[in-house]
């Protein structure tokens, strides 16, 4: 590995750097025997953000993957084979995210790729999947990724992506006539979802009175504040994720905006509104993939939450958490399926695939791999009328899956 | 563009600058009088906020998180100083530096471990929430708060090292501290409540960021990175040009986001680019120091 010496020296103060590289060292030297003797199982890599500012959404995305590892290697693998998780810190950069790829897949000898939780950074992990040819399991929200330029055969979406989202956000709190601001992070994921409202926002007749886009990771929001009120909207599309979501809510809040206009988001994050409490997050209204409340209306979800709860000692999942639970759980379904990990066995499997592992029926579209699911639309409660520490939401809507919710095949650019 | 509009970001501005002198003071003071550049200066700012959050639930005040957490999280920068920081004073520079970068790994990892890497609310206290008619917008009255709170602790500061004779044995002791020996004060006794003092700043400017952000083991990572930037704008060492680069940047920021809010990161980095082609020793610096 050329690359590690002179990043060493660059860094030039880094013990830990050191550290790790000596350790990476030995573990090579160690590796042939290591190899050997995990050559009968089967290995799932699954680079996440375990630091930064998504570091709470990864650590409950990777729970989830290695409850859905442990439920089937307790009824006896895949094939007889165990499945054994490989959790690398892709530390929501996309150039270390292609780095752990490439080693997961070149050192570890991984049958299959999930995870990654920005949008920016799976595209970066899908390069070097597509290029290796490698099944690569999203879960972070995107839109090209299904796109003709991005997408492979070895290319799956579990996610939701920002058009689906954005449209069901629309449907429940924008209609015809009203003025819409957006605030929107400056990187691909503010983008998709900016581009998602719009189009939502143009076939229900609404207006948009402004845009401004911030530097993704910003502590303060204050600056963007003053500009926001003067469009004078009647609805603020926050379009950021993690702690962005958290900060830029809050400090919306302090500058009063919500006596002038509601506040919406694409994606309401559970750990955000934790982070900041009820009282900032009321009336907030945003997607999600997966609340825990929705197990007094969907079996699965009782099931799920069933599952998690007896082994994280009675912690509740969370919305990214569930997407680490469906992208290996579905994975693993079709290595079932396929009787192994025979890479175009597994792909034929996923493709026809039917599913139903936290909130019902899903399956991946065969144009684009996209998972057809239902989104939820929540919103956040008041203090009051919590009937305990993890009741955030109540849930708006939940639209079920359909092929109708996506772009169609060939507005992706995908041959029909 | 509106009038009213530019002066409410002239506000936000300030607000913004004024944490950012705050975090900018501790650092500076610790280099200018003891050579030591702290990189656990974020991570303290993070300790501050910890401290000041605990404090707060523990009183049920806001306000004697507010008092005691600066103090507390300062003595235990007197703790750090005297354990391991005043054994590498004469060594170079870099020493102390990979010390204290060290360090705020440690501390990083101690808050994760004992309050989790999850943020946890720091509500604004209740007599500061909602906002203030400024006639041509409204403004939180956290943040005007903030802003006077700053001024009143740079206007005591100023007065302690102009005007007593404790600020008279700082002042000379940056200067030269083998004479100061030599006339029989206890530099190290000096040294040591400086070190403290910058750490309780660091702290101070945590516990008043609370409220606005959420606080989270990561937070001091980026207010280091603004720190430094602060303080090579306003030249290392320099308290005035701390306040002056603090307030500067802060308004610089705002007003970019205005025009072309994408930007407003990025403009901090090109302002101090642009100081240090002009002035490399920055606005306020002595030649031949950093």
């Amino acid at each position: 590995m050329p690359g590690f010496e002179t990043t060493s020296r660059r860094a030039g103060l880094s013990r830990r750097k050191a550290l790790l590289a000596m350790s990476a060292g030995a573990a090579a030297l160690a590796m042939p025997r290591l190899g050997r003797a995990a050559d009968d199982g089967i290995r799932i890599g699954f680079p996440t953000p375990l630091t930064g500012p998504f570091a709470a959404e990864a650590r409950d995305q990777v729970k989830c993957a290695e409850l859905a590892v442990k439920l089937v290697n307790d009824k006896g693998g895949i094939a007889g084979r165990k499945v054994e998780l490989l959790v690398r810190d892709d530390k929501l950069n996309a150039g270390e995210a292609a780095t752990r790829t490439l080693e997961l897949i070149e050192k570890d000898k991984v049958h299959a790729v999930v995870g990654a939780l920005s949008s920016a950074v799976q595209l970066a992990v899908n390069e070097v999947t597509r290029a290796r040819g490698v099944i690569y399991v999203s879960i972070s929200q995107s839109d090209t990724i299904n796109e003709v330029k991005d997408f492979s055969k070895y290319t799956f979406h579990e996610a939701l992506n920002p058009h689906m989202t954005t449209a069901a956000v629309a449907r429940q709190t924008l209609k015809k006539g009203m003025k819409v601001a957006h605030l929107v992070a400056d990187y691909a994921y503010g983008h998709e979802m900016l581009r998602g409202f719009k189009r939502a926002q143009a076939s229900i007749g609404a207006e948009s009175v402004g845009e401004i886009l911030h530097p993704f990771g910003a502590a303060d929001y204050s600056t963007f504040m003053p500009r926001l009120m003067s469009m004078r909207p009647d609805v603020l599309c926050i379009s950021n994720f993690g702690r962005d979501q958290a900060n830029a809510i809050k400090q919306a809040v302090d500058f009063g905006i919500k006596q002038q206009m509601k506040i919406v988001v694409p994606v309401i994050l559970h750990n955000q509104r934790l982070a900041v409490g009820p009282d900032v997050f009321e009336g907030v209204v945003g997607g999600a993939n997966y609340y825990w409340g929705l197990e007094t209306q969907n079996k699965t979800a009782a099931e799920f939450n069933k599952e998690f709860r007896a082994a994280n000692g009675g912690a509740i999942p969370t919305d990214y958490g569930a997407y680490g639970y469906s992208g290996v759980g579905s994975l693993l379904q079709a290595m079932q399926v396929a009787g192994g990990t025979d890479t175009d066995k597994v792909i034929a499997a996923l493709e026809g695939l039917q599913y139903d592992l936290t909130k019902g029926p899903q399956h991946y579209r065969k144009c684009d791999h996209q998972s057809v699911q239902s989104v939820l639309v929540l919103e956040s409660k008041k203090k009051s009328a919590m009937a305990n520490d993890n009741d955030l939401f109540a849930i708006v809507a939940s639209d079920p899956g359909a092929e109708e919710m996506l772009r169609s095949c060939s507005e992706l650019g995908h041959a029909t | 563009m509106d009038l009213s509009l530019i002066i409410m970001q002239l506000f936000s501005g300030i607000a913004l600058g004024a944490v950012l002198v705050i975090t900018a003071l501790g650092l500076t003071i610790v280099f200018g009088m003891l050579g030591v550049v702290n990189f656990a200066h974020g991570a303290l700012f993070m300790i501050g906020a910890y401290a000041g959050l605990y404090l707060a639930s523990l009183t049920g005040s806001f306000w004697w998180g507010l008092v005691l957490a600066p103090v507390l999280v300062g003595a235990f920068g007197m703790l750090i100083e005297r354990v391991l920081v005043r054994r590498l004073y004469g060594r170079s520079i870099d020493d102390p530096l990979l010390l204290t970068f060290g360090l705020s790994y440690i501390l990083v990892e101690g808050v994760r471990i004992v309050f989790g890497s999850d943020g946890i609310p720091f509500p604004t206290p209740s007599q500061l929430v909602g906002v203030v008619d400024l006639g041509v917008g409204f403004f939180p009255k956290y943040r005007l708060f903030v802003i006077a709170l700053v001024a009143v602790v740079l206007l005591l500061l100023w007065l302690m090292l102009e005007k007593t004779r404790v600020g008279l044995i700082v002042r000379a002791g940056a200067r030269d501290p083998q004479i100061m020996r030599v006339l029989g004060v206890d530099i190290g006794k000096v040294w040591l409540a400086i070190f403290g003092l910058g750490v309780g700043l660091a702290a101070l400017g945590g516990v008043l960021a609370g409220p606005m952000r959420s606080v989270n083991p990561e937070m001091g990572t980026l207010v280091l990175a603004e720190a430094f930037v602060v303080t090579v704008i306003g030249g290392l060492g320099s308290i005035v040009g701390a306040v002056v680069a603090g307030l500067m940047v802060g308004v610089c920021i705002s007003m970019v986001a205005l025009f072309a809010p994408e930007m407003a990161t990025i403009v901090m980095f090109a302002l101090m680019a642009a100081v240090l082609l002009v002035r490399p020793q920055g606005l306020f610096g002595l030649k031949g120091r950093a």
